[in-house]
């Protein structure tokens, strides 16, 4: 597979992942929108470790996919606390530190 | 390429939170018949144990759990639609030019993809050696997010007195 395809659909993921971060109000939706960015910066990693002599890209991604594991954990662990003390998880309802 | 684009797509344009986590599914799945035919077989298959497996069980349940009930269809609006077209759009042309424009092949480490016999002991081999402490981190990094996760989602419950 061509480097460029490769990156341009990594690109147009991103893009896509700020989009939805952006536009969305469930901070579920945020979440989605962040595990897209993670992956494309993932891609690219990998498209580059591929026409690299060295693994290190590759090894450098399973660190990105473990960090994306354990902030997804602990996002949604406090959407649904979030959820149970606000009653909702849209984000521009969310607006006191202190109830 | 093109499936992992047209989810992503239909993530950015759908309505229904739950058909938006099913097409990340789509998503994280053809990006791992990406890696492998990148040559990354390691990665594809964490891709698809930790993100398929793992995150989206999460994210489904996280929905589940984070809406009333009683409604057919879970549907999260868009807001601020021109202002996050503008500046993602924006951002895709920045790196659309940069992308095209950008002469890959004359970096002097492109070896023109030597690496697509299977490497997997060669990836465990290096992981094991020269990025061992790193991967030791790593470890205990989400050893220590799980554990918080579990503490912050987990029933509020009488705590003992710590002293204080």
């Amino acid at each position: 597979m061509e480097l460029d395809y490769i990156l341009l659909l990594s690109a147009l993921l991103f893009v896509i992942g700020l989009f939805v971060v952006i536009t969305r109000k469930n901070a579920i939706m945020v979440l989605i929108g962040i595990e897209l960015m993670l992956n494309a910066a993932n891609l690219n990693l990998i498209a580059f470790s591929s026409y690299d002599g060295s693994l290190q890209g590759q090894i450098f991604s399973i660190f990105l996919i473990t960090v994306a594991a354990a902030e997804a954990a602990v996002g949604l662990a406090i959407v649904v606390k979030v959820y149970n003390y606000f009653r909702t998880a849209d984000l521009d309802k969310i607006n006191e530190l202190k109830g | 390429m093109v499936l992992a684009a047209g989810s992503a797509v239909f993530i950015m344009f759908t309505k229904n939170i739950l058909y938006a986590a099913l097409a990340l599914m789509v998503t994280f799945l053809s990006l791992a018949v990406i890696f492998i035919f990148l040559g990354a077989e390691f990665v594809a298959i964490t891709q698809i144990l930790v993100y398929v497996g793992g995150i989206l069980i999460l994210l489904v349940f996280g929905i589940m759990l984070t809406n009333k009930t009683g409604s057919t269809q879970v549907l999260s609006l868009t807001y601020n639609k021109v202002l996050g077209f503008l500046a993602s759009g924006a951002l895709f042309i920045i790196l659309f030019k940069g992308i095209t424009l950008a002469n890959f092949a004359a970096l002097d480490w492109n070896k023109e993809s030597e690496s697509l016999e299977p490497s997997i002991a060669k990836f465990g081999q290096i992981l094991m050696t020269d990025y061992v402490i790193a991967f030791e981190i790593i470890g205990l990094l989400l050893l220590l997010a799980l554990i918080g996760a579990v503490r912050i989602a987990g029933k509020a419950r009488k705590e003992a007195d710590h002293g204080t």
